[in-house]
């Protein structure tokens, strides 16, 4: 037995004979929002199957929420809800149906889902769309949905694969703001992203995978400070590799990720001076953020 | 062994009915056309076949042979149902739209989903079978004291054919593939199993294989039954259909945790 939300010791887990999940431990408490960080296929939608039980490790013993996963991922599911990468809505039935049929499958009856349902369409925003057919509601609405239905059974632990993926910014922000209200009321939060600013926005502590191995495990300021701790200049307009050499002697650190040129400097104006006479180039100076992490650790960028 | 096999059965005796009541809730809203388009076809078979060729054959086992295919029809259309819902409804529930996904994120287990999905499909059977049989009736082609003896085996010839088109649901990588099923199996078995003419018609090596086929024990207990006369064997038939869909169930839950729980 365990006290912490999700507990992974040294889990891995193969296909064919592909490393998808490499050996990970990490340990989720309650009440935090904890992220897996990383890019497409850096393995954080296996590890949430695994978490899940719906994936079996081949190695490594994962609990969840006292459970042991994946032999009574059962009983661990009823405390869990998920938001998966993808929709999976039942797009034939009203907004009320979903969350009619999908407290079914947590045994709740008719009555106690429709006592719930008020509260969850406040929460999603979508009170005046009750019986509206799924398949008419935007993007952002049906993402909603998908978290209100995730909330049904009241659940401690939430799973959220990607909560924000193909989302236009309003849509991303109000989920955002919906998941901060959900940790002030206690939730704990799992959530994969390869979105820096949700990781940074939202995540109590992280961990940053790379071909499913962890390469850094920290909160989201402290993993800034230790792996960057200075100010960043973006230059782009000219050839990296040309620029690189021009520039070395005033930075700590630089990277060359595509056309842009990431200069890490305690003394930004050392570098404007160097490239003044340079009108053909952009400056974009900023200060240090995970993207700039995940560069610093894999030598290469997040985006996508 | 049995923790990696338990994913796949269901975790107790009712929570299936939640994937049922699902599947019956969409049902419910185009339940007019499906009824319609379920029946369409078994009964211009039953009226044309039954008619034209009724005409130039005359009786059939003492009876007239409208009365006699109108029992085959009744396990046909039971079979054809079963596994059209099962094959492309279910599989679009499993494959396209991530349904089962969704579900598998809850407490239901994939043997939930499975057992639900069968009996879904068993009841959509049954509405068919029903249907033609109730028609039957009415037109006097079978008696009405049949009806409840024939509704039972309905439904067990529906379980059966959901649960073994389950298997091919597991197996196919597209809904490309059930054709195979459809054209190789199902209209090959439909012609042996005496639901069109009778077995005896057949040569002995092919009446041998037609006695092993799930329709033939299907049409063996809906036809006397519709026709008022005493079924034979009985256990024999319900045997070998609670067999046909007891084993493809469970092979069906092992392959789907492969395919879906990898």
């Amino acid at each position: 037995m365990s006290t912490a939300a999700v507990d992974l010791f040294q889990v891995s887990k193969f296909y064919d004979d592909r490393v998808v999940v490499d050996a990970l431990s990490f340990t989720v408490s309650p009440g935090e929002c904890f992220g897996l960080l990383g890019p497409n296929g850096a393995g954080k939608s296996t590890l949430a199957r695994l978490i899940l039980g719906v994936a079996s490790p081949d190695a490594g013993k994962i609990c969840v929420l006292g459970e042991p996963v994946p032999a009574r991922a059962r009983l661990a599911r009823r405390g869990i809800g998920v938001v998966p990468q993808f929709d999976n809505l039942d797009l034939q039935l009203t907004v009320r149906e979903n969350l009619l049929v999908f407290g079914r499958y947590f045994a709740m009856s008719a009555a106690e889902v429709k006592a719930v349902t008020p509260s969850l369409l406040e929460f999603a925003r979508l009170e005046n769309k009750a019986d509206a057919r799924v398949a008419e509601l935007s993007g952002g609405m049906k993402r909603r949905l998908t978290l209100a239905r995730a909330l049904i059974n009241d659940p401690q632990l939430l799973v959220l694969d990607e909560p924000t993926t193909g989302l236009d910014p309003h849509g991303r922000h109000l989920i955002w703001e919906r998941l901060r209200s959900l940790l002030a009321r206690g939730k704990t939060i799992l959530l994969t992203t390869h979105f820096m600013e949700e990781a940074e926005r939202l995540c109590d502590r992280l961990c940053v995978l790379e071909h499913g191995r962890k390469i850094a495990e920290g909160q989201p300021l402290a993993l800034i400070e230790q792996q960057i701790g200075c100010q960043v200049i973006e230059i782009y307009g000219g050839n990296p590799h040309e620029l690189l050499p021009l520039v070395r002697p005033q930075v700590q650190r630089a990277e060359v990720s595509g056309e842009t040129l990431f200069c890490y400097v305690t003394d930004p104006e050392q570098v404007r001076l160097r490239l003044a006479n340079r009108t053909d180039l952009r400056l974009l100076q900023r200060p240090p953020n995970l993207e700039d992490v995940f560069l610093r650790l894999t030598g290469r960028e997040i985006k996508d | 062994m049995w923790q990696r096999f338990a994913p796949a059965l269901p975790a107790n005796p009712w929570n299936w009915i939640a994937v049922w009541r699902r599947n019956f809730l969409v049902w419910r809203k185009v339940a007019l056309a499906s009824i319609l388009g379920n029946l369409a076809e078994p009964m211009s078979s039953l009226f044309g076949l039954g008619f034209g060729l009724g005409m130039i054959i005359g009786g059939v086992e003492g009876t007239s042979y409208i009365s006699f295919l109108a029992a085959g029809m009744v396990a046909t259309s039971a079979m054809v149902s079963a596994t059209f819902e099962t094959i492309y409804a279910a599989y679009a529930r499993m494959q396209t739209n991530c349904t089962w996904e969704a579900v598998l994120c809850t407490p239901l287990t994939l043997g939930d989903i499975v057992l639900g999905e069968v009996a879904w499909a068993a009841s959509k059977a049954l509405l068919a079978g029903t249907a033609i049989t109730i028609v039957a009736v009415a037109l006097g082609y079978a008696e009405w004291s049949s009806i409840p003896y024939a509704l039972p085996a309905i439904a067990l010839t529906g379980v059966t054919f959901a649960s073994l088109a389950m298997v091919v649901s597991a197996l196919a990588p597209s809904h490309d593939y059930f054709i195979f099923y459809q054209s190789l199996i199902l209209t090959p078995m439909m012609y042996l199993s005496g639901a069109i003419f009778p077995m005896s018609q057949l040569p002995g090596s092919f009446q041998r294989i037609a006695a092993l086929l799930p329709l033939t024990h299907s049409v063996d207990l809906i036809r006397p039954a519709m026709l008022g006369r005493p079924v034979d064997s009985v256990g024999l038939h319900v045997g070998a259909l609670c067999i046909y869909a007891a084993f493809p169930f469970l092979v069906s839950a092992v392959l789907l945790r492969q395919r879906l729980m990898r």
